[in-house]
C-alpha cells in the first residue's frame, strides 16, 4: 500500500486521538496503585512532630573519647550499621572527625590544642537545601515535612549520586552484604543489602514512639540537643539564638540543622 | 521418498523429544501439592482464645488476594509520610511493621510466605533486608 503524506498524518492525528482514549482509561484504572486513604493512616498519639527537626552538637560537653565512642556505639548496634574492619568499605551514619576536616578553612595553626585534637562528632546534616535529593534519580532520598532527609532502601538503585553532591561525606555505600559484618542483629529493626546507600534518619522510628534518638540519648547532658528549629520555645532554638554557633561548609548553601556550640 | 541417515536422524528426533517432554511425563500422574499456609503459631491461637476467632489487620479473603499491595502502602506510608499506624476497616489500629506486627503473629515464614511464594515461583525481596523470624530448619 502506497500513502502520501497527507494520509499518514491523517492516521498520526486518528491515533491520537486514541492516544487520549488510552490517557482517560489510565484515569480510571491509575497504573500506580493508590496510597492509603488519610483516614486509614496516622501517627502514634505519642509521636514527636516537629516543624523542622535540628540538632545542637556542645562538644564541650563530652569528657573523653569515651563519650564519643559510646555515643557511636549505640547508634550503630541499634540500627545494624555492619563493621567490616576496613575503611574502603566502612559504613557510618555517626563519627568523629578533627576540627580541620569537620570545619575545613576554619582552622588556624595558634588554635588551642584541646580544640585542635578533639574530634567533632558529625552526623548527616539533614539539610534545609539538601543536595543529595537533588540529584537522587529515582526519589528513594528525600525530605519529610519535618525536614528529615530520609532513605527510602526500596526505591535506592545505588548509582551513588547521592554520595557525590553530599558535601559531608554523611553517605556510604554497601559494597558487599552487610548481613555477616552485623555483630548483634536488633531484630526489630531492618539491615541493608548490597548495592544501597545509607546514612542517619533522625531515629524515624524512635520519633514516632515519642522517643528521642539513640545519641541523644547516650550523650551526655547537654551534648546533643535534640528539637523543633521553627518552634522559638524549643531548647535548641534558644541555644542557637544566644550562643555562637557554626554549622559545616555554610558556603555551600545546603543550610545544615546540625550546629555546633563554639566556646561552651 | 528416500531418507539419508534414517537412523540417526529418527534417534535424534527420539532423544531430542524425550529431553524435552522429560517435565510433562515426570511429573503426570503425580498430585501436585497444594499449598497450604499454616496459621497456627502460638501468637496466633493465643489471640484465637482472647478473640474468639483467627483474625488478621484485615479480613481473610482480602489479605490472601491483596496483602502485597497492603505491604506496599503500608512501606510507603510509614517510610515516606512519616505515619506508621493503620486503622483497619474494623476500626482496629496496627502498627505498619513487616518486621514488628506481621511477622509477630505469622512467626512461621517458612509455612506461611514460602508455601505459597515457592508454589507460585514468586520471589519477593523483603528478606534482603528485613529479618526473619528465627525458626528451626526442621519444620
Amino acid at each position: 500500500m502506497s500513502m502520501d503524506r497527507r494520509q499518514f498524518l491523517k492516521i498520526v492525528g486518528i491515533s491520537s486521538l486514541f492516544g487520549l482514549g488510552a490517557s482517560a482509561a489510565s484515569a480510571t484504572y491509575p497504573v500506580i496503585a493508590p496510597g492509603l486513604r488519610p483516614d486509614q493512616a496516622r501517627t502514634k498519639k505519642n509521636a514527636l512532630i516537629a516543624k523542622r527537626w535540628a540538632m545542637v552538637v556542645d562538644m564541650s560537653k563530652f569528657k573523653s573519647e569515651e563519650d564519643i565512642k559510646k555515643v557511636i556505639a549505640v547508634c550503630h548496634a541499634a540500627h545494624n550499621v555492619p563493621d567490616f574492619g576496613n575503611i574502603k568499605d566502612e559504613i557510618k551514619w555517626i563519627w568523629k572527625e578533627p576540627f580541620k576536616n569537620a570545619f575545613p578553612g576554619q582552622e588556624h595553626d595558634r588554635m588551642s590544642a584541646e580544640q585542635k585534637h578533639l574530634p567533632f562528632i558529625v552526623l548527616c546534616n539533614h539539610c534545609d537545601n539538601p543536595a543529595c535529593v537533588r540529584v537522587c534519580p529515582t526519589q528513594a532520598t528525600f525530605k519529610r515535612k519535618d525536614g528529615i532527609v530520609m532513605m527510602d532502601m526500596h526505591r535506592c538503585i545505588g548509582c551513588r549520586y547521592c554520595m557525590a553532591a553530599c558535601p559531608y561525606g554523611a553517605r556510604s555505600f554497601n559494597y558487599r552484604d552487610p548481613r555477616p559484618f552485623i555483630k548483634n542483629e536488633n531484630k526489630e529493626h531492618p539491615t541493608r543489602t548490597r548495592g544501597v546507600v545509607e546514612k542517619c534518619t533522625f531515629c524515624t522510628e524512635r520519633l514516632s514512639i515519642g522517643k528521642m534518638p539513640y545519641c541523644v540519648e547516650a550523650a551526655p547532658q547537654g551534648g546533643l540537643v535534640f528539637g523543633d528549629l521553627d518552634d522559638p520555645n524549643s531548647e535548641v532554638s534558644k541555644i542557637v539564638s544566644s550562643k555562637y554557633t557554626i554549622r559545616r561548609k555554610p558556603e555551600l548553601g545546603t543550610r545544615p540543622s546540625i550546629f555546633y556550640v563554639i566556646g561552651g | 521418498m528416500k531418507i539419508y541417515n534414517k537412523g540417526p536422524i529418527f534417534l535424534g528426533i527420539v532423544i531430542f523429544a524425550a529431553m524435552a517432554l522429560f517435565p510433562i511425563y515426570n511429573n503426570f500422574g503425580k498430585v501436585n501439592a497444594k499449598p497450604e499456609p499454616k496459621t497456627d503459631t502460638p501468637a496466633i491461637l493465643e489471640w484465637e482464645k482472647l478473640n474468639g476467632k483467627k483474625e488478621c489487620v484485615e479480613p481473610k479473603a482480602f489479605m490472601k488476594t491483596e496483602h502485597m499491595h497492603l505491604l506496599d502502602q503500608w512501606r510507603d506510608s510509614v517510610v515516606r509520610d512519616g505515619n506508621d499506624l493503620y486503622i483497619s476497616s474494623s476500626g482496629r489500629s496496627h502498627e505498619m511493621s513487616l518486621q514488628n506486627t506481621c511477622m509477630k503473629c505469622h512467626s512461621n515464614k517458612k509455612k506461611f510466605c514460602d508455601e505459597c511464594h515457592n508454589y507460585m515461583a514468586v520471589k519477593p525481596y523483603c528478606w534482603d533486608c528485613h529479618i526473619k523470624p528465627k525458626e528451626d530448619d526442621k519444620s
